[in-house]
């Protein structure tokens, strides 16, 4: 079964045609990454996945986005409940102004969850889950500010991670890291895909090497080709790619 | 670095390894049945060069997903640049393994004659050349360049040894010419295990180069010359 399906998705910004005839499959538990030039489309398609594009005045969607083969968008979808099971991770981390252990726990508590001990284990939980729990274990009370880049990242990354999600999105989650926090957030992306469906959008074509499964190729809007990473970085299959991955483009 | 990129070039190691472990069994088994002329030996040896062309295919293709993938440079880039000489090197070892395998399955005699044996040293060779695959692969294993450096000097005994086979065999042929037919077979066995000692040469430079970022082809003098303190 797949766990997300694109079917022919057009979708516009006001008169602009941001993203055209999309049709991808995503296997479950897979790390899936976008790639392409700045403004063809990556992150917007992303954003598709949980409605973040809803936010955006004057866009509209032609086609379906099926999540666990269930349309997404027909009406009457609880978009809370849609982005409680579809995560995002943000370029820059953005953490909340509270304790470390507050910033997990409070997806729980906005969703009710009054048990004390259920939210203490869980935010050991997730915080172990995104290789963090070691450093920030005797300082729970401290302010998330308090953290270094990386380590804020990979707190929002646990804070996602906090209310049992299936799918994570992440738009660049790396980009405004060092290299060595860089390696430890796609060393988390690795082991992340063995409970979770991860899609990322990267600047970084290494990086999409790296971590990725498959891989996506945009450019203007169009998704040029999408295959396994390995292929991908290999032998692709179309002209426009291969000038692209090996920086020959423009 | 990332922990998952280690991991793929542990096991890239390990592949050349364990394809290292199999030329040279297949280099021992047929040392072996020249000796004894043991048919059932050579047939072994012959059937299982396809084992040696299929890792070489897969080895290269790992090398291949490794540079697209990872991107690896400085230590790591040498490391699989030299992983991919070594199995190229390692699969034509292979090849001259099944050539002599072929000597013996078309050898015209059931005996060879002992006496011109001892006199070309070819057990000597095939005792040096084997050496010399156990000293690249523990080199391999420990990472230690000196175990590699010393291939060079027996690569030299080997050479040596071959040098002196033409114009033995010719004068044996000289006294003996009915023996035309199962002298002139043997000169190919002498070439193959001194190409096999060029190509563990060869893996003996590429491991000095991941090690120690040195080129050492076609470069005598620095082979020779020992390392300065």
């Amino acid at each position: 079964m797949n766990k997300i399906e694109a079917i022919n998705v057009n979708f516009f910004y006001g008169e602009f045609h941001a993203l055209k005839d999309i049709n991808m499959q995503i296997e479950e538990r897979t790390v899936v990454a976008f790639i392409g030039p700045s403004g063809c489309g990556k992150s917007t398609f992303l954003r598709l996945f949980n409605r973040m594009n809803d936010l955006i005045p004057d866009t509209h969607l032609h086609g379906q986005i099926l999540i666990d083969e269930h349309d997404i968008y027909i009406k009457g979808v609880p978009v809370d409940e849609l982005r409680k099971n579809v995560g995002m991770v943000f370029q820059r981390p953005n953490p909340f102004p509270k304790s470390i252990f507050e910033n997990v726990a409070y997806g729980l508590r906005v969703n009710g969850v009054k048990d004390e001990s259920f939210i203490r284990q869980r935010v050991e939980e997730t915080l172990k889950g995104a290789a963090l729990w070691e450093e920030v274990k005797d300082k729970l009370k401290q302010s998330a500010f308090a953290l270094s880049g990386g380590q804020q990242q990979r707190l929002c990354i646990a804070r996602a991670m906090a209310i049992s999600p299936s799918i994570l999105l992440m738009d660049e989650p790396a980009s405004a890291l060092d290299p060595i926090s860089t390696a430890k957030v796609e060393e988390l992306i690795r082991q992340l895909k063995k409970d979770y469906t991860v899609i990322i959008v990267t600047h970084n074509m290494q990086q999409a090497a790296r971590v990725s499964d498959k891989t996506a190729y945009f450019y203007l809007g169009e998704m040029i080709e999408y295959g396994d990473t390995k292929r991908i970085f290999t032998n692709p299959e179309k002209e426009s790619t291969q000038k692209y991955i090996t920086g020959r483009f423009g | 670095m990332v922990k998952f990129v280690e991991s793929e070039l542990e096991m890239l190691k390990k592949e050349i390894l364990d394809m290292c472990q199999l030329v040279s069994k297949q280099m021992e088994l047929a040392c072996d049945a020249i000796l004894t002329l043991n048919q059932e030996e050579a047939q072994l040896v012959i059937m299982r060069e396809k084992r040696v062309n299929a890792f070489e295919l897969k080895i290269d293709s790992d090398v291949e997903d490794i540079i697209a993938l990872y991107n690896p440079v400085a230590i790591d880039l040498r490391f699989v640049l030299a992983m991919l000489k070594i199995n190229t090197n390692l699969e034509r070892i292979g090849d001259f393994a099944e050539s002599m395998g072929r000597f013996v399955v078309n050898y015209p005699s059931d005996k060879l004659n002992d006496e011109l044996i001892k006199e070309l040293r070819l057990n000597e060779m095939m005792t040096e050349v084997q050496s010399m695959l156990f000293n690249v692969q523990d080199a391999l294993i420990k990472e230690k360049s000196d175990l590699a450096i010393c291939v060079f000097q027996q690569d030299n005994t080997v050479d040596e040894i071959d040098k002196a086979v033409l114009p033995i065999i010719a004068s044996h042929i000289e006294k003996h010419p009915e023996e035309l037919r199962t002298c002139l077979p043997l000169a190919n066995v002498f070439r193959k295990l001194e190409r096999s000692g060029d190509h563990i040469n060869n893996i003996a430079e590429e491991i000095i180069f991941y090690l120690d970022a040195k080129v050492l082809k076609h470069n005598k003098t620095a082979k020779m010359t020992p390392e300065e303190d």
